[in-house]
């Protein structure tokens, strides 16, 4: 038995891959293909699975709607779609944004005296000790109509005695929006600023060498060499923000729901495990599409692609 | 190509604050005149200010006082991308996301180049290089060798006044240093261009320079022709960096017009007849130096300057022999060229034998001290 392992090559590969593999079937394969296989099954009336092959769900997503008000057979509500089309531009805005952000941020602490690069980098990390969900409710704080920022501007009127309303700025897609870029900011900072350390020094001084200016060694040297981190950044930010409901769910009340509040909203105050595995699915391979075509044209952040 | 001096350096200091914060003079009131077309070499130990002085020149680093002159013009504070001059970095500083061809045009495209001007440019340089059919390459797809051409292709590239070099092949093997200090010196002789090379590598500035400033501490101890460098050097310092020497304290016990009689307390003897120059008087302590490959051993003694002692070492290295003798407890240090095979053991000094050195007046150098 032993002898026989020992001279099979691609037995001891399998082998030796195994607490690899047993990882990954046990945390990754198994409740991927449970999500599967529920996403495919009917909600009893009292909320359990009912195992079948029905694509009533999927259907259901695409905007089929068995259950139309003026009495037909089937509508079109496009309801879900739009929740899905609110995901994608979100998470894009939300990437957008965060990259304007945090390149200059990344960049400055780049360029910092070495000895007071790791004090800012801890500033950086600092939020991130505090627990997500409070750092929204904080957010909450600032933005409500009784808000400080609402307060501030009404002191602000008031000292130049201009009539002031409280700005409604809770409970909008812009408010969900500050709040995702805030909280995925250093995720975007920390990959950026990594590929910025890494560029010598002596390669912006061979570019003002050989003529260029500060703008252009930026355009020509710096900018293509931290792409990478730029890339690595996307991908840390863009995936978990299709995915959240908490941020939309504090900042964005019932006027903003995203796909992870569908989900969320499915799992645990519809009963409906077998609609909300079927969204899981549907959010999971919309991120996978993107994903793959922004890593087919920018790599994955380790390499840099140039055309 | 107006001005008289490609580089001038007058009077430059530059000083730093250590992270210990002490000031340090890193460029000590160094004074430097380069003239056009000259290779000129920056020699000197780790830490004296080379690379320093050449990125004053390029404008890296601004000068704490004095002035650095291109082509006659006072730089002050003209950022590196508006001086006439182009670097060749010792870690090649290559664009590691371009193609070598667009490294070699990056400095023309800077210069608005147009692009049928920039492809026969780089096609130039590249043959210069002999680098032809690289083009497509990644500089990571190259040799250590390839990587330093390309570094010197795209610097030359731009035809600037002066090319400033630190240490390029310092990452080379030597086999491959040697090529490339003779095709660096055949470069610079066909194009004309003015060279400014550090190193810490004395053969390879012998090898290729017109003109050496040998530097310590941030000053310049001698300027001069790789000869006069190593046959008159102006210091113990010099003649001692630059090759092999012995030396001696002496005293000067009488002056003639051009010739000098020095007393050496430790042999309990003189050596007369040494050409010196002006400005020393009677009596004064100085220095006396002789290369080692300058000291000849005698079978039967002499009367003039010879002197006699006992082996007590050799060395064979090839193509010479080193052979160390003891001369009333001081070691002196002499090189024979292994002009006859060595391979019969009769023809090694022993140690042990006794010998004479011979050392000519001629091959004697006066050394002042500091
Ligand atoms: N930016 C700086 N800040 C403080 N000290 C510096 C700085 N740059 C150089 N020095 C110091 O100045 C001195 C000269 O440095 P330089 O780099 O010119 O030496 P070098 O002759 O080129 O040596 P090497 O052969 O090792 O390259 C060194 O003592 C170095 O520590
Ligand atoms: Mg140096």
């Amino acid at each position: 038995m032993l002898k026989r392992l020992r001279e099979n090559k691609s037995a001891q590969g399998t082998l030796l891959a195994s607490p690899t593999m047993l990882w990954m079937i046990g945390l990754l394969i198994i409740p991927l293909l449970l999500t599967l296989v529920v996403s495919f099954g009917q909600r009893s009336p009292d909320g359990d699975v009912i195992y079948s092959f029905s694509l009533d769900n999927y259907i259901r997503l695409f905007g089929y709607s068995t259950d139309c008000d003026n009495g037909q057979a089937s509508c079109f509500d496009p309801l879900y779609l739009q929740i899905l089309w609110r995901s994608l531009t979100l998470a894009f805005n939300t990437t957008v944004f965060v990259i304007l952000l945090a390149y200059p941020l990344a960049y400055f602490i780049a360029r910092a005296h070495p000895l007071r690069r790791n004090t800012f980098l801890f500033l950086v990390l600092i939020p991130l000790w505090t627990n997500f969900v409070i750092r929204v409710y904080a957010w909450m704080m600032l933005l409500r109509t009784q808000g400080v920022i609402n307060l501030m501007l009404g002191w602000l009127a008031g000292l130049f005695n201009i009539p002031f309303t409280p700005l409604e700025m809770l409970y909008t897609p812009g408010a969900v929006l500050v709040g995702m870029v805030y909280e995925f900011l250093p995720f975007m900072i920390l990959p950026i600023y990594t590929s910025l350390e890494k560029i010598d020094n002596s390669l912006y001084e061979a570019a003002a060498d050989l003529g260029a200016n500060g703008l252009k060694t930026f355009a020509r040297v710096t900018l293509p060499l931290s792409m990478p981190g730029v890339v690595a950044g996307t991908i840390l930010v863009f995936i978990p923000v299709m995915g959240t409901f908490i941020v939309s769910d504090i900042l964005g009340g019932r006027q903003v729901i995203l796909v992870g509040n569908l989900i969320q909203r499915q799992f645990l105050d519809a009963r409906d495990p077998t609609f909300g595995s079927a969204a899981s699915l549907i959010l999971m391979i919309l991120t996978l599409i993107v994903t793959y075509f922004y890593t087919r044209k920018f790599g994955f952040g380790e390499e840099i692609v140039v055309a | 190509m107006t001005a008289e001096f490609a580089v001038e350096l007058q009077d430059v200091v530059k000083r730093f604050i250590t992270p210990e914060g002490n000031a340090l003079n890193a460029v000590d009131h160094v004074t430097m005149q380069i003239k056009n077309g000259e290779f000129f070499s920056m020699l000197g130990s780790s830490g004296c200010g080379k690379t320093t002085s050449l990125r004053m020149i390029a404008g890296f680093e601004w000068p704490t006082e004095g002035e650095v002159y291109i082509e006659g013009k006072a730089m002050g504070h003209t950022p590196p991308f508006q001086r006439k001059v182009n670097t060749v970095f010792q870690s090649y500083a290559l664009f590691q996301h371009l193609t070598v061809f667009q490294n070699i045009a990056f400095g023309l495209e800077m210069e608005g180049a147009q692009k049928d001007e920039i492809e026969k440019r780089v096609k130039h340089v590249l043959e210069m290089v002999q680098l032809t059919g690289m083009e497509r390459r990644k500089p990571k797809q190259l040799s250590g060798g390839q990587q330093q051409r390309i570094a010197v292709a795209r610097a030359l590239v731009k035809v600037p006044d002066v090319l400033l070099l630190d240490e390029p092949l310092g990452a080379l093997d030597l086999k491959l240093r040697k090529d490339m200090q003779l095709e660096l010196k055949a470069l610079q002789q066909q194009l004309g261009i003015t060279f400014v090379y550090v190193t810490h590598d004395q053969e390879e500035a012998m090898t290729m320079s017109d003109r050496i400033a040998v530097m310590s501490k941030g000053k310049v101890q001698q300027m001069g022709t790789p000869v006069e460098i190593y046959e008159r050097p102006a210091n113990r310092f010099v003649a001692d960096f630059i090759g092999d020497s012995n030396f001696f304290e002496g005293r000067i016990k009488s002056l003639s017009k051009n010739e000098a009689v020095v007393f050496i307390p430790d042999l309990k003897a003189e050596v007369t007849g040494i050409p010196v120059s002006q400005g020393l008087v009677t009596g004064e302590e100085i220095t006396v130096s002789i290369r080692p490959e300058k000291v000849l051993i005698s079978e039967k003694p002499m009367n003039q300057n010879t002197f006699r002692g006992r082996v007590t070492n050799t060395v064979y290295i090839g193509t010479d022999t080193h052979v160390y003798v003891d001369l009333m407890g001081k070691r002196v240090k002499v090189f024979e060229q292994n002009r006859i095979s060595r391979l019969d053991p009769g023809s090694f000094y022993t140690v042990g034998q006794d010998v004479t050195l011979v050392m000519m007046p001629e091959n004697v150098l006066v050394l002042k001290k500091e």
